[in-house]
């Protein structure tokens, strides 16, 4: 009896030991990027990038700073991720209520009329030219929020959630004359937390992840993106060169080289940094969430 | 006329229908008016109504040149790498949190496996040059330090279908775990401990009871993935990728050839015909693999 429950004891630490193994192939990646941003930039040339580097600087950041294209396109992403997340959400509840209720004969049709819309779609070259021909929203803010409004696999997450809360809650209240939006509003919402978290997850880290709508309809280099701003870095250094030559000048330093390296990786820090300090205070309303609606939408 | 009546005594439902059905009306629907670019000779000074019908012209031209067939097979041949890569080590992973059973340990690497689920594709492709890039990427020194010669991946498009499956597993395969684990803490516990009991070992109550469960649903979930072979992941590969022509050998999908084709402002006939084409054979390829789901089983097919 002892040695079988020792063997098993061994047999959970081995397990233990492969989970850390799992999670550092899981976490190094990001690790790298996190650590180099913060080397300062002679010691990465010299030595590469490291797990720990050798010497730590923090001109990468005093420089993003310094300048105004990180900053502008940071607040620019704020604004139409808050905006486009609030605005998603209402629009989503709104849709996927009264599809959730039994009242309407037509629900199914309707339904429907959303779902083809996952099926089947015009393609990029008519909505291109929709959205800059007819609907002018080319150099417009509002080109990041209003194409992704309503995620349709979304709406039909929340209709399941809203189906499985138990009608006699809001039936006292219809009877007694409350309007449709009132009982949306005051019961079905507050009953609907944890699907209003995980789906407004799901939609402020779309907005978050923004470039394409960048790419395609914004010219106006004060309106990026600051995931579109990371490609432009990526693809062209001399961006990170000017950001960091404009810090480096207001530095009295003994360091030698502009952080044009390390500015790159700074500003990648810097936008995955949101996500990653909410992400686990959100995690555990999303599992619950998310296995709602996960195969059946 | 129960329709009309349906309408006239649920009026405040329909009320608050009215935001979404505009939205897919405008940005859902119209495009769909727009398809008609397919068949026209386009011309931006005419527009979308008054650029000449030249009928199948412009599939015409797309079918003659070299590009619909690299495009097409890696479009097919990347989400097959993808989704096999992207099951098996979902499966694996939520066989093994289940198994190893509560540990604070476990919690933790749980969430940390999903977090790269969250993090987007351009910050991975920041992550992917520090990697990657030569001389002085993680990859290339190991390489020159272990004395083999460095690969240079930015100019190398044979070494791209697997690097990306590893990107695309590593952000992905996490997330995907989730719902098998649901799935399998839904098990029966009596199973595994009669089979406890007659002497099964760990292995074989995995393979003999887990995989054996799970199997509905992995058919399912790869029917599914199935029907979305033919849409390529833009935002993968383009901020990977980028404007380097040296690796679409490898990388060009049906999505990146479109999308780059309107960033240059070239071709939007045949573009627009490409777009069409993929849009119906997805089609077809969603709706078919939804009837055999539906086939297997009811219960699991989405309409």
């Amino acid at each position: 009896m002892h040695t079988v429950k020792r063997r098993r004891d061994v047999g959970k630490m081995a397990g233990l030991g492969v989970a850390v193994a799992i999670g550092a192939v899981a976490l190094y990646p990001v690790w790298l990027l996190v650590a180099n941003s913060f080397a300062g930039e002679g010691s990465l040339m010299r030595y590469g990038y490291l797990l720990i580097p050798h010497h730590w600087s923090l001109l990468a950041y005093v420089s993003i700073f310094d300048t105004g294209t990180v900053p502008e396109a940071y607040l620019v992403t704020v604004f139409f991720t808050v905006v486009g997340t609030l605005l998603s959400l209402i629009i989503t509840a709104l849709t996927a209520y009264p599809l959730s209720t039994r009242q309407m004969k037509n629900r199914n049709l309707i339904a429907f009329f959303f779902y083809f819309t996952m099926l089947f779609s015009g393609g990029l070259v008519p909505t291109y030219i929709l959205i800059t021909e007819y609907l002018h929203l080319s150099n417009s803010i509002w080109v990041y929020i209003f194409p992704s409004l309503l995620n349709v696999w979304n709406m039909f997450v929340m209709m399941n959630y809203f189906r499985s809360i138990p009608s006699e809650l809001y039936e006292a209240a219809r009877c007694e004359g409350a309007s449709e939006l009132r009982i949306l509003v005051r019961i079905v919402l507050p009953l609907s937390l944890p699907a209003l978290a995980t789906i407004g997850l799901f939609y402020a880290v779309g907005y978050w992840g923004e470039w394409q709508q960048a790419a395609l309809y914004i010219t106006n280099e004060n309106l990026w993106s600051l995931q579109f701003l990371i490609l432009n870095l990526i693809q062209n250094i001399s961006i990170a060169e000017q950001i960091a030559q404009a810090g480096f000048s207001n530095v009295t330093s003994a360091v030698a080289i502009a952080p044009s390296e390390t500015v790159r990786l700074a500003t990648a820090v810097v936008t995955m940094g949101p996500i990653v300090i909410l992400f686990p205070f959100l995690q555990r309303f999303f599992v619950s969430g998310l296995t709602v609606g996960a195969i059946k939408g | 006329m129960a329709r009309l009546k349906d309408f006239l005594q649920n009026w405040p439902m329909y009320l608050l229908l009215i935001p979404g059905i505009v939205f897919a009306l405008i940005f859902s629907y119209a495009p769909m008016v727009g398809i008609i670019i397919a068949f026209e000779n386009f011309n931006p000074i005419q527009g979308l109504f008054g650029s000449s019908y030249i009928g199948w012209q412009n599939f015409q031209v797309f079918f003659e040149g070299q590009q619909w067939i690299q495009v097409t097979f890696n479009t097919l041949f990347l989400n097959t790498l993808f989704i096999v890569a992207g099951t098996v080590m979902g499966i694996f992973l939520a066989i093994f949190f289940t198994e190893i059973g509560k540990h604070w340990i476990i919690r933790v690497v749980q969430s940390v496996v999903i977090l790269p689920n969250f993090i987007s594709w351009p910050i991975v492709a920041m992550i992917a040059l520090v990697f990657l890039q030569s001389p002085n990427g993680v990859v290339d020194q190991t390489m020159t330090q272990l004395h083999m010669t460095p690969i240079q991946f930015y100019s190398q498009p044979g070494v791209w279908p697997v690097t990306l499956m590893i990107m695309n597993t590593w952000k992905t395969a996490g997330f995907g775990a989730i719902i098998y684990m649901a799935a399998i803490m839904g098990f029966d516990r009596q199973l595994y401990e009669a089979a406890r009991i007659d002497g099964a070992s760990r292995m074989q109550s995995i393979f003999q009871i887990t995989l054996p469960m799970l199997r509905p649903m992995i058919a399912i979930l790869l029917l599914l993935s199935v029907g979305n072979m033919f849409r390529g992941n833009t935002d993968m590969i383009y901020s990977l990728v980028g404007n380097n022509s040296l690796l679409y050998p490898t990388t060009n999908v049906i999505d990146t050839y479109v999308f780059r084709n309107v960033l240059d402002g070239v071709n939007f006939g045949i573009t627009g015909a490409v777009g069409l084409m993929q849009s119906v054979m997805g089609f077809v390829l969603v709706v078919t693999m939804n009837w055999i789901a539906r086939k297997l089983n009811p219960e699991y097919a989405l309409f």
